[in-house]
């Protein structure tokens, strides 16, 4: 009973983390058909960024709730800057590119980032600890749990409704469906499509931003962190369905619960277990869970 | 002198050339010519699914094969000639891609591209985690025997390259008599229009598996000779970065033709290893600066400079795969 507490519980944490780093890739996917390697690249940047300016901002004494709202505005100024870098400056170049072409080039994008990253912060590796201890820990009989953890599935669920109402509900979010639906169509009608990627590609670079961001104070920030997260987002938002954030919050979900039941009762399997999800959606719903199936165009 | 076996002539040459040349060169540039060539296979195996319009992002799956069979065999099986560690890695990895091309063959795009790479990520994680397959650290693999002769010193890396040249080269021809041949050449059909294709007849499917397979025999036996090239397996043998790797040089090299994978390998390593050398904390920027622009400039690759350089020389165009 414990143990599937514990496994329900962490599965859930994962899922919140899994969550954060997909939304942003599945929205650039699902808007430009763009299958974003920089992603990764963009949760290291907020990971280094909130690791050093909110570690500053704690070691001045400053009251804890801005902590909180600084780790969320650096990876805004992030994702806006590092987003208008490379989608007005690299990927304008290659739109109405083969899909796999365009892949390569975010590749390539995000070999060069990887070394920007180095050049800027070195090889040092840098630990943001302030955060985990302020948010203290609750216990539920005798399972002890973070508060940052429990702060982080509120925070990842507060996000996917977000999305869904902007989606749903706003002007903002028909146009967004009327251009995942048909780009053509889209502009024909009037819509800026141009401006609309632009936008879109800014939010999905502050969302992998915000991942990184968030996740600082439960890993250490050292090189290599963006590599891992990349597959991990892809798996995720292939699980759900490319493009769908439904999809995504699904995709994490499942893998969440799946890792956390691995770790706990067969740790040989913890990493197996994510891609072998993966593949098993695939062969039974190659398109994810979430989209639909299009039909072949000759 | 037919259309065919021009091309081959020339290669021939090439290879004869550059078999006698090892022997003055230096032993880093021997080991770096080596490690590209075993690479250039995979890279081969790649441009055989490319023609088809397919880019796999895990075929680190099949290189990890075969470069994990000699390990093993080598290690645990107590067989240390090179004809027999070839061999075994080549008909895993054949099998290897023969089950798993019953489910990438139904695949395409983007589709395919990710469920190759979750297949290779299930190898890295399996290898990762298990004891006995060395875990992250991987382990050595031991200098292998040719047929009974044990060479020593400098040979030891000479012979090795001389059999991955040897390979390479039978390789290479056998790619190319099968781009001539019926299925070979289906393969641009199937990226045209595969409903075209199926309403003739062919199974698309069925055409695709085949490729896989070859592709990833190939990738195989590109791993099996990365591993006694490099003396050492490790899991990131099977990790997205190196898939990612070949399909970089795929892009460098370009589908357009066989000898475009060795000579775009060569260029990448040699690259890198300058890279590395000149710029050691930011050998990526310029790695990466570099794909941009093949992408940008040379869309279809270092092997389209073949084809413009022989124009230039007024002689017939290239037409050496399609």
């Amino acid at each position: 009973m414990l143990t599937a507490f514990a496994i329900l519980t962490d599965g859930l944490v994962y899922a919140a983390y899994l969550f954060l780093i997909a939304i942003g890739l599945t929205l650039i996917f699902g808007v430009m058909r763009i299958l974003n390697v920089t992603h990764g690249s963009f949760y290291a940047f907020g990971a280094y960024g909130s690791a050093i300016a909110v570690g500053i901002y704690f070691d001045r004494g400053f009251p804890a709730a801005g902590g909180f709202l600084l780790m969320v505005l650096v990876a805004m100024v992030i994702g806006l800057g590092l987003g208008l870098i490379l989608e007005r400056g690299l990927l304008r170049l290659f739109y109405g590119k083969d899909e796999v072409i365009v892949v390569l080039v975010t590749y390539a994008a995000f070999l060069i980032l990887e070394d920007v990253i180095k050049l800027i912060w070195g090889p040092n590796s840098y630990a943001l600890y302030q955060p985990l201890a302020l948010a203290g820990t609750i216990d539920v009989g005798s399972l002890v749990l973070s508060g940052y953890d429990i702060g982080l599935i509120v925070f990842a669920s507060l996000l996917a409704i977000g999305a869904s109402f902007a989606l749903k509900r706003t002007r903002w979010g028909h146009l967004l469906t009327v251009v995942i639906f048909d780009r053509e169509i889209a502009a024909a009608l009037g819509i800026n499509v141009t401006a609309v990627y632009t936008i879109t590609f800014v939010i999905g670079a502050m969302l992998g931003a915000l991942g990184g961001a968030v996740m600082a104070p439960k890993i250490a920030v050292t090189l290599g962190i963006g590599v891992e997260v990349i597959v991990l987002a892809f798996a995720v938002v292939a699980i759900g369905g490319m493009g769908s954030i439904g999809g995504a919050l699904l995709g994490a979900l499942i893998v969440g619960e799946c890792r956390a039941a691995a770790v706990h009762l067969v740790p040989q399997i913890e990493l197996f277990v994510i891609y072998a999800v993966m593949a098993l959606v695939l062969i039974f719903r190659p398109q994810g869970l979430f989209t639909r199936i299009a039909p072949r165009k000759i | 002198m037919t259309m065919v076996s021009r091309p081959v002539l020339f290669g021939a040459l090439a290879l004869i050339i550059v078999a006698v040349v090892a022997l003055a060169l230096p032993s880093w540039l021997v080991s770096l010519t080596t490690l590209a060539f075993a690479n250039a296979l995979v890279v081969l195996g790649l441009i055989i699914l490319w023609r088809a319009g397919l880019v796999p992002f895990g075929q680190a799956l099949f290189y990890a094969i075969g470069a994990y069979a000699v390990a093993l065999i080598d290690r645990y099986g107590g067989m240390h000639d090179v004809f027999v560690l070839i061999t075994a890695a080549a008909v895993l990895s054949a099998f290897a891609a023969f089950l798993t091309g019953f489910l990438l063959a139904r695949y395409r795009e983007i589709f395919f591209a990710m469920l190759s790479l979750a297949m290779s990520m299930i190898l890295y994680g399996a290898l990762v985690k298990t004891e006995t397959l060395g875990s992250t650290d991987g382990f050595h693999v031991e200098a292998p025997t040719y047929l009974g002769y044990a060479p020593q010193g400098a040979m030891h890396l000479l012979v090795l390259f001389w059999l991955v040249l040897a390979f390479s080269a039978a390789s290479a021809l056998l790619v190319f008599l099968y781009f001539r041949s019926v299925a070979g050449a289906l393969a641009v059909p199937v990226r045209d229009s595969e409903i075209r294709l199926e309403f003739l007849g062919v199974s698309v499917n069925g055409l695709i598996h085949l490729n896989l397979v070859i592709s990833g025999t190939l990738a195989g036996i590109g791993g099996a000779f990365a591993a006694l090239s490099i003396e050492h397996v490790d899991p990131n043998m099977a990790y997205w970065t190196t898939s990612g790797g070949f399909v970089f040089v795929t892009i460098l090299a370009g589908a357009g033709s066989v000898a475009a994978a060795f000579v775009g390998s060569f260029v990448f390593e040699f690259l890198k290893s300058i890279a590395y050398d000149i710029l050691p904390g930011t050998w990526q920027i310029f790695l990466g600066a570099v794909l941009l622009v093949t992408i940008l400039f040379l869309p279809e690759g270092l092997g389209s400079l073949f084809g413009r350089l022989r124009q230039r020389l007024n002689l017939k165009p290239a037409n050496v795969s399609s």
